[in-house]
């Protein structure tokens, strides 16, 4: 699948918050579009990723 | 043109100057801090507005700059539920919160709920690394993020890198504005 632009491999049947819990990111710190599509946070655990799919991942830092 | 400007502090302040400077006359200002001395390093207030609402502060200097631009006060802490009714009508809305979380929930928020509402948000501002560093990317669909993406809230935060960010915002407000989109980045 493709992330911010990159292609990679994932393992088939993986969840939207294992995915990005094992990439290292703070789920409370980051917005999600999966195909176009802004995910729910309250989804991530049910949402299921494919080889197929295109997503960008925006990560905030505190400081304002 | 409405604008909303989610938070009053380093960004925030410095965004709305700017966009008054611009012409910019329909700003919707929310904040429920008040003025700190430590807020002068970098925010546009003064000395006298110290124990006042930033709303307020803001709007002083804002009316002090166009005494007839519009502003609409929110005292008040933004909140997932609490998002689009308060910039109900903001054609692009300014994130400018101080804490990560918060400016997630503010993405998420405006993303899924305010379909046609532009964000643009600022994301690393800290410390003393170059101000090269500091970049606007179309990151997907109507949100912008300025900043490095990198420095966070472990750093102090000083005025020439969080003007420098704020102007980075100001600027690609300003471009929506005018009808200029970018494409997206990566």
């Amino acid at each position: 699948m493709k992330v911010n632009g990159k292609e990679i491999v994932i393992e088939d049947g993986i969840t939207l918050k294992t995915f990005l819990e094992s990439s290292g990111y703070n789920i409370e710190r980051i917005a999600v579009e999966l195909n176009r599509n802004i995910v729910p946070k309250e989804t991530y655990g049910n949402v299921i990723l494919n080889n197929s799919d295109s997503m960008e991942i925006v990560s905030f830092v505190g400081g304002g | 043109m409405k604008v909303g400007i989610a938070g009053l502090g380093g960004l925030g302040s410095n965004v709305a100057m700017m966009l008054v400077r611009s012409g910019v006359d329909n700003l919707v200002l929310v904040d429920s801090d008040i003025v700190e001395g430590s807020n002068l390093n970098r925010q546009i207030y003064f000395i006298k507005h110290i124990g006042m609402k930033k709303t307020e502060a803001c709007s002083e200097i804002l009316k002090m700059i166009n005494p007839e631009v519009r502003l609409e006060l929110c005292d008040i802490r933004l909140k997932k539920d609490n998002v689009a009714d308060v910039f109900k009508d903001c054609e692009i809305i300014c994130e400018a919160f101080d804490s990560a979380e918060d400016k997630a929930m503010l993405a998420n928020t405006v993303l899924s709920e305010m379909e046609d509402t532009y964000l643009v948000s600022g994301c690393g501002i800290s410390g003393w690394d170059t101000p090269n560093a500091i970049v606007t990317k179309h990151k997907f669909g109507k949100i912008y993020v300025c900043g490095d993406g990198i420095s966070d809230d472990t750093e102090e935060m000083h005025a020439p890198r969080v003007i420098v960010c704020a102007g980075h915002q100001a600027n690609q407000i300003l471009r929506l504005i005018h009808g200029m989109e970018d494409e997206e980045h990566e």
